[in-house]
């Protein structure tokens, strides 16, 4: 039995291998830096060679996201690599990212007229393997785009993220990963006035051959810290308002 | 090789374009006049105007009178110029420096240096270019020596041969009068005054006498008409190096065609560029259609490059662009811009990517040939502190910036194009408030950071300091508000919104 069940991890490692994940034993320099929560992703591993979709429907959650995925761009771009940042509406202020590490003038901003150039740009910097990730406010992305953009992705090892308004279409798409970041209120330490580190609920709702699930984090200056656990997994389907345990 | 060159001069410019334009009027006198200084003077006038007369800088009222039933039109600046550019493009048949004598603006000048054999020899040449000029209608004059001066003066004044062979052209010069060096008035009526009526009278005079007499422009003249200064033509069409004429037996109209076109043209270019370590920048493809009209589209690069695959994908995405109609028999690529290619060291490590990668840069170049260059953009920090200015965009890739950015204030990661008003209650003034509506959703404080007063650049703009408060509601969004101003005035909107913090 033992022998079978061995063939059937290693088949699964394959597999996953081959849809672009790494596995942990590959490194520990993989690491995004966000700690426990990282045991959610396939192998315990940060998808790179992903499309990552941020659900984002009110202004105070974009700019959660922001804060975000610029916390990640700090890890990715730590190399030295340039990013780009494709919008027709862009509201990011990129003096703020420096308190995120990021280096804000290795981001090459992309503001263009059309929806539909903000996609064929999309597609085309996911290919490019010079850079390391693409940032993408896109309002809707239907089936057959985000196939071809994860298509993109799969061949270059870009990472790709998607910043969607449009919370209703949330089924229609082939991300790697949905994500949901929401502010949450700060907490000082005892006794010291004034607005704290950027807390957020970060929810991941939906991770490809990994476990979905939800944590608050904190950017603690220069890296995440996660602030406590969650033992109620209680999760915003895709389906509706549809609740899984 | 000794040089050549053909002074080409135009008799009765205007009045020769005007017959050809209306045949109508080869029996009646006609001027071109047009107003100056209050009256109206004789700009151009034809041949049997001219038998009548009439002289150009004469008044049109007093040529009425001399000559009855002459007709006068109306001349527009800048006229001749336009006509002789268009003579001019037409002659490059003939040489490939054209360019327009700008001291009469009545004639051409060609450097036909290594031409005249293809025509069967200078005599043959001359011969060929009047009668062509003579079918279309115009009545040129024509002369050829060593220098364009002495091409000029012989073509104007000359009475002997327009064919001044090589070496003989100061000869020519000697008996003609000082018209001929292309003077100013001026000097020409202090020469006359002087009883100096031919060049020979003052040719082999001291350059020092001549200079303190008729001043440094006269030696000039005189220098260029007899070849010891050069005298620089500056072509109608300056030629571009790096071109590729593709002819198409059958004219080509569909994409693959024109894909085939392109990618056969790039091939010779980017070899010959490879060769002299060249790249492209700008690149222009004309495609001249069987209808008689060209289409154009071009492209550029951010960065010099003679790699075939990565222009043509550069011309691919313009192909939609081109409407081929009927097809197109001739493709000319033209490389107008180019530069040296730095060819990248190779990395001996892991290649390290950045922002001047490759495949970077071949991206960017694809981008901007989509949706234009003006898209594209970085920002690098200024030192200024007003939110709105605190950064500077830039188009380049390589622009450093001149400081760090400054992470000891706290900025929003979404900032507001435009301040939104917000109705504030706050307990005593100068503190954070204690809740705020913005648009029309009332938000509790619950904690709160500042003020940070930031100051208007009182040099360049005017009107109220900003003190900014990083505040969080009960829910947990985080703002960036800012009251405008001191405490207490009578405006009623002085609390802003400007951006959400992370």
């Amino acid at each position: 039995m033992d022998t079978k069940k061995d063939i059937l991890y290693k088949l699964k490692q394959d597999i996953l291998l081959w849809q672009g994940f790494k596995h942990q034993s590959s490194g520990q320099a993989d690491c995004i830096g966000l700690g426990e929560m990282e045991n959610l992703f396939p192998g315990g591993v940060f998808p790179k060679r992903a499309i990552h979709e941020f659900i984002n429907i009110q202004p105070e959650h974009l700019a959660a996201s922001y804060g975000f995925i610029a916390g990640l761009l700090s890890l990715l771009m730590e190399n030295g690599a340039a990013c780009v940042w494709v919008s027709t509406s862009r509201h990011l202020f990129p003096a703020s990212l420096s308190l995120f590490n990021v280096e804000a003038e290795r981001i090459i901003f992309m503001d263009v007229q059309r929806e539909k150039d903000v996609l064929w740009i999309t597609e085309e910097a996911l290919k490019c393997e010079g850079l390391v990730a693409v940032v993408s406010e896109l309002n809707d992305v239907s089936l057959v785009e985000s196939r071809r953009l994860q298509l993109a992705v799969e061949t270059s090892g870009v990472t790709g993220f998607i910043l969607r308004k449009d919370g209703n279409k949330k089924a229609s798409t082939v991300a790697t990963a949905r994500w949901k970041v929401s502010p949450l209120p700060s907490v000082n330490e005892e006794g010291l006035p004034g607005v704290g580190f950027p807390r957020w609920q970060v929810e991941l709702l939906k991770i490809r051959n990994g476990n979905p699930g939800s944590f608050i984090l904190e950017w603690a200056g220069e890296k995440f810290k996660e602030a406590k656990k969650i033992n109620n997994h209680e999760i915003w389907s895709d389906l509706g308002g549809r609740q899984i345990g | 090789m000794q040089k050549r060159f053909i002074s080409i001069w135009f008799q009765h410019l205007l009045a020769d374009w005007q017959l050809i334009r209306r045949p109508e009027l080869a029996e009646i006198p006609f001027v071109y006049a047009t107003p100056s200084h209050g009256q109206i003077l004789i700009t151009a006038a034809n041949r049997l105007a001219i038998s009548f007369g009439i002289e150009i800088g004469m008044r049109a009222a007093d040529a009425k009178a001399i000559c009855p039933g002459l007709e006068v039109l109306d001349d527009k600046p800048g006229r001749p110029k336009n006509l002789l550019k268009g003579l001019g493009e037409w002659c490059v048949r003939y040489s490939p420096t054209v360019s327009i004598d700008e001291f009469g603006l009545d004639g051409l000048l060609l450097d036909v240096s290594g031409c005249a054999h293809l025509w069967g020899g200078e005599r043959e040449y001359l011969k060929e270019i009047v009668r062509r000029f003579k079918s279309k209608g115009y009545n040129v004059r024509l002369a050829i020596a060593d220098t364009p001066g002495a091409a000029w003066a012989v073509s104007r004044f000359g009475k002997v041969t327009p064919l001044i062979p090589s070496g003989e052209h100061v000869d020519a010069l000697l008996s003609l009068s000082p018209e001929a060096l292309r003077l100013e008035e001026t000097v020409l009526a202090k020469l006359r005054k002087l009883g100096f009526y031919q060049i020979k009278s003052f040719i082999g005079m001291p350059r020092s006498v001549l200079r303190r007499r008729f001043g440094e422009n006269f030696l000039l003249r005189l220098a260029q008409a007899i070849g010891t200064e050069t005298e620089v033509l500056v072509p109608l069409k300056i030629p571009v190096v790096f071109s590729e004429r593709l002819a198409c037996l059958e004219p080509i109209k569909t994409k693959t065609g024109i894909e085939i076109a392109i990618q056969k043209m790039l091939e010779n270019l980017c070899k010959r560029m490879q060769l002299e370590g060249m790249g492209l920048r700008t690149g222009i493809l004309t495609g001249h259609r069987i209808d008689g009209k060209t289409i154009q589209v071009s492209i550029g690069t951010s960065s010099a490059s003679h790699s075939i695959t990565h222009l043509f994908k550069l011309f691919q995405l313009k192909i939609d662009q081109i409407r081929p109609t009927l097809g197109i028999e001739l493709f000319v690529l033209d490389a107008p811009n180019v530069e040296d290619v730095r060819i990248p060291q190779g990395e001996m490590w892991c290649p390290r990517p950045g922002l001047n990668d490759n495949t970077v840069i071949r991206f960017l170049d694809r981008v901007a040939g989509k949706v234009g260059a003006q898209a594209i953009h970085r920002f690098i920090p200024a030192s200024r502190y007003w939110p709105e200015c605190s950064l500077e965009k830039t188009a380049s890739l390589t622009e450093k910036a001149s400081a760090p950015w400054r992470t000891d204030k706290p900025r929003p990661t979404e900032l507001l194009k435009f301040p939104a008003p917000i109705e504030v209650m706050a307990l005593i003034p100068d503190h954070p408030p204690k809740f705020f509506i913005y648009k029309g959703v009332r938000h509790l404080v619950s904690k709160a950071d500042g003020p940070e007063r930031i100051e208007r650049e009182w040099w360049l703009d005017h009107g109220e300091h900003r003190d900014y408060y990083q505040v969080e509601d009960e829910d947990g969004s985080r703002y960036w508000l800012f009251r405008s101003g001191h405490y207490g005035g009578e405006q009623r909107h002085k609390w802003f919104m400007h951006g959400f913090f992370a």
